[in-house]
């Protein structure tokens, strides 16, 4: 991509694209503090990741500002017109992407350490880790400009959905046997959950960013499959 | 929603493409030559009637050239030679037998820095239905210059003052009076050459404003630098560079999501 004219241009646009990649590393860094938290009942660890939620507000109240400040002065078109909404879009994913991880933080002291079960942590860890590489690859395949990266990504979000059933039929497996896990499994299972959603973010991000590097809209999303759903009418 | 309400809605939708699908001027092939320079090449682009044609691109590209063709304003320079055909609903206004003093009639003008007469308000607006002997009698006239100041929006601030001269207006009032001037001898086609350039935000609001109530009865062409402007005021937008049309489509589309390398540059600020 050719320089604009005006530097400074081009210096609050990076500014945007920097901001954005600092966001996107602490979502990940948050998702995976908060998972390690949960599964090692580290209250300290989870304690860091809910005060990291700050610094992440902070970041996406700075973007909102100076994308703003960016259409005012500008006057964007074209791809910078798309690369201004996108940051204002995929920002406010990331953001949720921190409160989600901050909620699975809160959890830990809930959680405790007896009632996880070893495969139980096993199935979560599983999921967390598919999760995080989603976050991660997300905005590196933005940061470096690759849409067709951006659409393996988003079709990869199926396994995680597939996942969260499986770990949401384990942990009513584990209430079932035993009334007592009901407390923590219920937790946990709000973590799964968070985790899946998590993963919806990404979808977002990935579609926004395909919009900002094309120009055209991703076709519509698949239709959803909530498995989970079925189980409990049944 | 039930069948009939259906037709109906698809009724509208189809009449309205039809009506802004018609052509009201097409050029195809043209090439301007100003002596041996060559300004334009094998340019082709439809003028869609009453829709806003916004032409853009750097300074030289060709389009205020371009521009001038459609009303031959192009004869009144010596060195000035253009092949290729431009209709007005399908006529050639090349051809021989048109009469260029009726074209222009036809098609008029608004140029970049208002130019009114040193004649007084009325007579600005009267100077052309005079000439073209649109108005038989002086109260006939008089509904002329009323409903055209009042089509410019400028009516309500000059009604007590049409006696006093043109130049004494601001630049946004000249500029109003230029384009009533120019409506009053109903053209079918108002060309603008850069007609907010000199004019301040408030007084280019006005101009906006009254190119899209403007559309409704007329067809327009305007050059602009201002991209921005561009996208408010046009449904179609044609890139020029180099004395070529790179790129001509929905103004939607022309602004987020141009298909050309070169618009890209242009609209986002990185010719170099």
């Amino acid at each position: 991509m050719a320089q604009h004219i005006v530097t400074s241009f081009d210096e609050d646009l990076e500014h945007l694209d920097r901001l954005i990649r600092d966001m996107g590393d602490l979502a990940a860094a948050m998702t995976k503090a908060a998972t390690r938290a949960l599964l090692h009942a580290d209250n300290a660890l989870a304690q860091r990741v809910v005060s990291n939620d700050v610094v992440m507000d902070a970041r996406q109240t700075e973007l909102d500002k100076s994308a703003v400040t960016l259409i005012a002065k500008r006057q964007p078109m074209a791809q910078d017109l798309r690369a201004v909404v996108g940051a204002i879009r995929m920002a406010a994913d990331l953001e949720r992407i921190g409160d989600l991880a901050k909620n699975i933080a809160k959890r830990v002291g809930a959680v405790g350490k007896s009632a996880t079960p070893h495969s139980l942590t096993h199935s979560i860890d599983t999921m967390a880790g598919m999760v995080l590489d989603q976050v991660q690859a997300v905005v590196r395949h933005y940061v470096e400009r690759q849409p067709n990266a951006l659409v393996e990504l988003r079709d990869r979000d199926e396994k995680i959905d597939v996942h969260y059933t499986a770990v949401f039929r384990e942990l009513l497996t584990y209430m079932m046997e035993d009334p007592r896990n009901i407390t923590a499994c219920t937790h946990l299972l709000f973590c799964a959950k968070n985790l899946e959603r998590i993963g919806d973010h990404v979808t977002n991000i990935a579609e926004n960013a395909y919009y900002v590097l094309t120009g055209s809209q991703l076709p519509v999303q698949r239709p959803k499959l909530d498995e989970t759903q079925m189980t409990v009418d049944s | 929603m039930n069948m009939l309400a259906e037709a109906a809605v698809e009724d509208a939708i189809n009449r309205d493409s039809a009506r802004t699908e018609t052509v009201k001027m097409q050029a195809s092939g043209v090439n301007v030559f100003y002596g041996e320079k060559q300004a334009l090449f094998d340019v082709d682009l439809a003028v869609r009637k009453n829709q806003v044609t916004a032409l853009i691109g750097p300074s030289g590209c060709g389009k205020s050239t371009f521009l001038r063709c459609l009303n031959r304003m192009n004869d009144t320079i010596d060195i000035c030679r253009v092949t290729g055909s431009i209709t007005l609903d399908g006529e050639d206004i090349y051809d021989p037998k048109i009469d260029v003093v009726e074209l222009r009639a036809r098609v008029g003008m608004v140029f970049q820095k208002p130019n009114p007469f040193p004649k007084s308000i009325y007579e600005n607006v009267a100077y052309g239905p005079r000439i073209h002997g649109l108005a038989s009698s002086r109260s006939e006239l008089d509904a002329i210059i009323e409903t055209s100041l009042q089509k410019a929006g400028l009516w309500n601030e000059v009604k007590d003052r049409l006696n006093e001269p043109g130049t004494g207006l601001s630049g946004g009032q000249q500029q109003r009076l230029c384009i009533a001037r120019a409506i009053a001898v109903s053209p079918e086609v108002i060309l603008m050459d850069e007609p907010c350039s000199a004019l301040d935000p408030i007084a280019t609001a006005r101009v906006e404003e009254l190119i899209d109530e403007l559309r409704e009865n007329y067809t327009i062409v305007i050059v602009t630098h201002s991209m921005q402007q561009a996208a408010r005021v046009s449904q179609r937008t044609a890139m020029f560079h180099l004395g070529r049309l790179v790129e001509e489509g929905p103004t939607g589309k022309m602004f987020t999501n141009p298909e050309d390398k070169r618009t890209q540059d242009y609209v986002t600020g990185r010719f170099g």
